[in-house]
This record gives C-alpha cells, structure tokens and sequence, in this order.
C-alpha cells in the first residue's frame, strides 16, 4: 500500500450546528487523520449557520460534508463518515479494493 | 372574478403569475405561500414559466425571487431567458433576484453514513433572507435523485423542504419531469399537494401545440380543459378557450362595405361596426375582392386595417387588386392598410391566433380581414378552428373591431352552403354569400345576403361582374323563369330591343301608309276640282255663245 507523496493535506468540514451527526462526522474525520495523515493535514470547520454565504461556493447540499480542498481533484463526502472504508476511497487515501 | 367576489366574501389568497392567461385560469394565480408543481415533459416549458414567474414578480408585483436551478448553470439561464427579454443580470444587480446553481455531481461525491439536506436549506434560507424573497422556484428537484444515493434520507428531506417552505411562507414552484405512470418521475406529487399544473407538448398532424392543463389546486375552483400556450418572443401566453362573459359594449354606427350595389342591399347601408362579416363562397367567386373592397373603403375613410392573408402575398394581393382598379398599395404606403401574410401550416392555429393578437395591439385598427378562414381548417380540426375563432371574435368583440372572414367552402347544388361552415356562421353577425349560377354553358356570380343580425336586407340574389374598373352588382332582370343572368340577361336585354326596332318599324310603316293614302286622296280631290273646273268652263263658253247670238239676232232685228 503506497501513500501518495503530496505536501498537505487540507480538508474541510461543512455542518449546519453541533449537531449529533456534525459531532459524530468530525470524531470520525480527525480519527481518520490521525491514523492515515498524521501530521499532514488540517482540517476547518464551518458552521453554515454562521456563514450560510459559504455553501454555494462549494456546493454543499447536504450536511455535513466533508471537502477535499487538497490535494486535487476536489472530493466531497457527505453523511456521518461512519464508514471508514467509504471514507478513505473517497479521499483517496487508500485505493478501492479489488 | 367580480362574480364570485359577490357570492363569497373570503377569497382564497393567491399570489398572480404575471403569465398572460394563467391568472384567469387559476382564478388569480398560484396558491400564496404554498408549493405548486409545475410537471411536463422535456421542452414544454416549465423552466420558463417558472422563470416567468419569478421575474414577472419581481417586475410587475415587486416580490423578489429565489431561483434555485439543479441542472442549468446561472449563465446559461441567464443567456437563455435573455432572448425573451427578461434581463436576470440587471435583477441580480438590483438584488431583487438570486440564482442560485446547484451542481450534483454524482462522481464527486461520497456517501458515508447518515446526512440530511441542511446545506440546501441553510443556501435557500440564505438566498430567501437575503433579499426578503417571496418567490421562490426549484428547478428540477429531482436531479438531486440521480445524484444521491440514499432515497430514503432523499425522500424525507423533500418532504421537510416542502413543509419548510411553506413555512417560510414564501410561494414557490417545483418543476419536476414527467414520469411514465406517475405525473413526476420520483412521484414529487406526493409531497407537493397544494397545486399541480401539467405541460404537456403534443404533435398532432405535424403541428406541434403547448398545453397547460390544473390536475388540482386545493382551496379553489379553477378551469379544468386543457389550454393551450404559447411560447414567442414575450414568454408564454395562456390562452383559455373561452373566456369570459358576452357583455361587450354594442356600437349601431354603420360602415360601408366599399361596393355601392352591395351597400343597399342592406337597410341600413352598410355593416354595423364591431360586427362579424362572413363571407362564404366557392372557388373563384370573388370573396378576396369583395374583402378587399371593404379594406379599400375603411381605409379611405381614414381607419385602420389589417388584412390577413393565408393565401397570397402581400404584393401578389396588391398587384391582383390592381387589375381591377383597387390601389391598395396607397394605402400600405401611408399605414392604413397591414397585410400579413403567412401560410396556415407556418405554426399552429393558437401561434396564428398570438400573432393576430400582437398585431392588433401593435396596430390598434378598426378592422381586420382574415382570408381565409376555411384554410386553417389544415392545421387543426374544424372544433379546433372553431374554438379558435370563438376566442379570436371573443376579443375582437372586447375592443370593437369589425372583422371579415372569407370561408371557401365546397361547391354543392344547394343554395345553402355546407354543414361546415354553419358551426361558423352562428359566430358571425352578418353572412354574405357569393356563388356560381351556371347555366347555359357559362358561370356568374351572384351576391346574396344569408343572414344580418338586426338589420333589413335584401332577399335577392344579385348578379355582379367584375370589370377592369372594378365590382359592379347589376340591376335584377326578370325573366319568365326567375332571375336571368350572364348571357341570358343579354339575350333578354337583346329580345326586347329587337322587339322595340320591330314596333318602332311597324309604327313608321303605318305612318308611311297613311301619307300614301292622303296622297291619293288629295289626288283625287284635285282630280275631281279638275273635272269640274273644266265642266264649269265648258257651260261658260256654251252662255257666251248663247249670249253672242242673242245680241246678233237683237241687232238684225232692230
């Protein structure tokens, strides 16, 4: 299993409020990091309730989600992030398994 | 409207659409502060009625709009909606307009876990509190269920949005494509239950016509048909079959019809302005020059016109009248007299309909003249051509514009024209005639009135010609059998001056013979004078003889 070389990584976590499932989502996400990208990523949070002018930028419709800002291609995942598995290949941080 | 405000004091709250038609239809507009789905097929013109909407708010009834596009991009809205006239830039601009697009892209997300449609809530609350709309349209919704996986989180938060705007308050459309069984694809009518409009664009024989049909609007009565719609350079117009009552006001000013001979075959002398003129008759019987005749006359006396001509040309109409001594031309070039002309097949009947519309707002005249009305029966079925003209009289009737139709109908033996017709002929006011007599190996014309609503006219038929100066209806020749025309009329007309040249010959005949006779009468008399004279004389001479003796025998007796 390589990892991709890349400098940082920076992800970004849209909810609406503390709610159950953008507390939840957030755990998931730095637990993740911590295992995966220890050291090499940051992750902002935004609260649509206070910036509701940022959802149209990224496109957000459903929270919470999550953005890969970087490395590129944008990636967006959306729900709890209670599936590890989806989580990672959707960040491609590990690959799909075949 | 007025009536119904009459018979119920509460009236149920409706926010006006701003779309020509559709507020009668909906008797007001779309349910206030609720959902309406507006479902159709691919191209007939949910966007734009949406957009027509929101803008016609905006413009016409200051309510700002949120348009929350799921399949085009901003831009292209934009540019869409720009060839209709609607400037969404300068909306924006004025912030009186928020287009908000929303991208699904399947590819580029995941789903992991549990999630709910706050994001589009919060960026609709946004868009909505940003510029205090009270419009809202989503259009499509249902893209969000190519893009999305888990249907039933979907599903629930459709029904939450729904509720959610409505809390809000604010009136909004949902557009959402037409499934197979179901009105909607994802069955959206389930959830949006407040109004329902279907689009549906249909072709039949070739023409393609719109139309707008209400499945249901709770809390109000409304029109039920299917209507037919427009879209043209303006957006889209609805136009309901029937509108409305027969209360328009009635003018008794008489107009002429343009033809001397015909103008006294009505009591009056002419045509009541605002009334409906129908003039049937077979193939080549003249009715575009007794039309064009009437142009001819309004127009002189200074009104305006607008002739429509599903046949010929404007110049070809021109150069025809022309040759009959009718210079029309004139009066197209000092703006008396429009002629458009187009072929019935161009666009359907509801499109032909538009454009007498826009012409007559355009042109304001006092008269139209549409030749023929028989040719549109090729774009639609006669009920289609009739409810067409019913809604066409309807509004000519509103703004008292005396109309002429030609009608070609078929040619019968019967003096009556054909069943076809007469589901027109109830329409009109006053119904001319014109029709072959045939007869001895030739064909006329005659002219006669059928009907005229409120007004004397002559019962006969009356024989015309056409010349190079023009129409000429002729005086009515009796014959022993009727009414002689053409040729007959001739050899009337013939007979008689051959008879009178006879007479006139018998009687200077007699004269003659009569001086004959006194001649030989006085030839005798002097005859007579003579013999007598000379008998006169002889008995002279005898006395004188006598005398002479006497006075020779007196003297020898001495």
């Amino acid at each position: 299993m390589k990892k991709e070389v890349v400098a940082e990584w920076q992800l970004l976590l849209y909810i609406a409020g503390q709610t159950p499932k953008s507390i939840k989502a957030l755990e998931n996400i730095k637990k993740y990091a911590e295992e995966h990208l220890a050291g090499k990523y940051s992750i902002e949070i935004i609260d649509l309730l206070k910036s509701p002018q940022l959802a149209e930028g990224d496109q957000i419709l459903a929270v919470p989600t999550l953005v890969r800002k970087f490395p590129e291609p944008i990636r967006k995942i959306i729900g709890d992030l209670s599936n590890e598995e989806r989580v990672l290949v959707g960040l491609n941080i590990k690959p799909v398994k075949s | 409207m007025k009536e119904q405000s009459k018979s119920h004091s509460f009236k149920f709250p409706k926010t006006p659409t701003g779309v020509d038609g559709l507020d009668e239809i909906t008797e007001g507009g779309f349910p206030q502060g609720r959902p309406t789905l507006i479902c159709g097929g691919a191209g007939c013109g949910k966007t734009l009625l949406s957009m027509q909407f929101l803008i016609k708010g905006i413009t016409d009834y200051n309510e700002p709009g949120v348009f929350m596009s799921f399949e085009e991009p901003s831009d292209d809205l934009t540019l869409n909606v720009k060839s209709l006239g609607f400037d969404l830039e300068k909306l924006k601009a004025d912030k009186k307009l928020v287009v908000d697009h929303v991208r699904v892209e399947r590819s580029e997300i995941e789903e992991a876990g549990e999630y709910d449609l706050d994001g589009l809530f919060i960026r609709l609350g946004y868009a909505i509190d940003s510029i205090k709309a009270k419009r809202v349209v989503l259009d499509t919704v249902e893209s969000l269920f190519s893009g999305l996986d888990n249907q039933a989180i979907l599903r629930a938060e459709l029904r939450r949005l729904f509720h959610w705007l409505k809390s809000k308050g604010v009136t909004a459309i949902i557009t959402g494509e037409r499934g197979d069984a179901t009105l909607t694809k994802q069955g959206l009518e389930e959830y949006v239950s407040d109004c329902v409009i279907v689009l549906d664009h249909r072709v039949i024989e070739q023409v393609s016509t719109r139309r707008l049909r209400i499945v249901k609007y709770r809390g109000s009565t409304h029109g039920t048909n299917e209507y037919p719609f427009l879209i043209d350079a303006d957006g889209i117009s609805v136009l309901p079959i029937t509108s409305l009552k027969l209360d328009n006001e009635v003018i008794s000013d008489i107009i002429p019809t343009g033809i001397p001979g015909l103008n006294d075959m009505f009591e009056l002398g002419g045509f009541y302005r605002g009334g409906n003129i129908l003039i049937s008759g077979t193939a080549g019987t003249a009715k575009t020059t007794i039309a064009s005749y009437f142009a001819f006359q309004q127009c002189e006396n200074k009104e305006k016109v607008i002739y429509f001509a599903f046949e010929e040309s404007p110049q070809q109409l021109v150069r025809n009248m022309k040759s009959i001594g009718l210079d029309l031309e004139k009066h197209v070039k000092n703006g008396n007299l429009h002629i458009h002309s187009s072929r019935p097949s161009l666009n359907g009947l509801e499109l032909h309909l538009l454009t007498c519309r826009k012409l007559i707002k355009e042109v304001q005249p006092t008269t139209i003249i549409i030749d023929p009305i028989s040719n549109l029966i090729t774009v639609g079925s006669p009920h289609e051509v009739r409810s067409m003209l019913v809604r066409l009289i309807d509004m000519l009737k509103g703004e008292n514009i005396t109309a002429m139709f030609t009608s070609l109908n078929k040619q019968t033996d019967s003096i009556r024209p054909d069943l076809a017709e007469e589901s027109v002929s109830s329409l009109v006011d006053t119904w001319i005639t014109v029709r072959d007599m045939e007869g001895i190996g030739e064909r006329n014309r005659g002219v006669f009135i059928v009907k005229s609503r409120g007004m004397g006219h002559s019962n006969q038929v009356r024989e015309f010609i056409i010349t190079n100066k023009g129409i000429e209806l002729l005086d009515i020749e009796l014959g022993p059998q009727g009414i002689l025309t053409g040729t007959a009329r001739k050899s009337h007309l013939f007979t008689k001056t051959m008879s009178d040249i006879k007479l006139q010959n018998e009687i200077s005949r007699k004269d003659r013979e009569i001086a004959r006779k006194r001649k030989v009468l006085e030839a005798n008399i002097e005859a007579l004078k003579n013999e007598f004279e000379s008998a006169e004389e002889e008995l002279n001479i005898l006395r004188a003889t006598e005398e002479l003796q006497e006075k020779l025998t007196s003297k020898k007796n001495k």
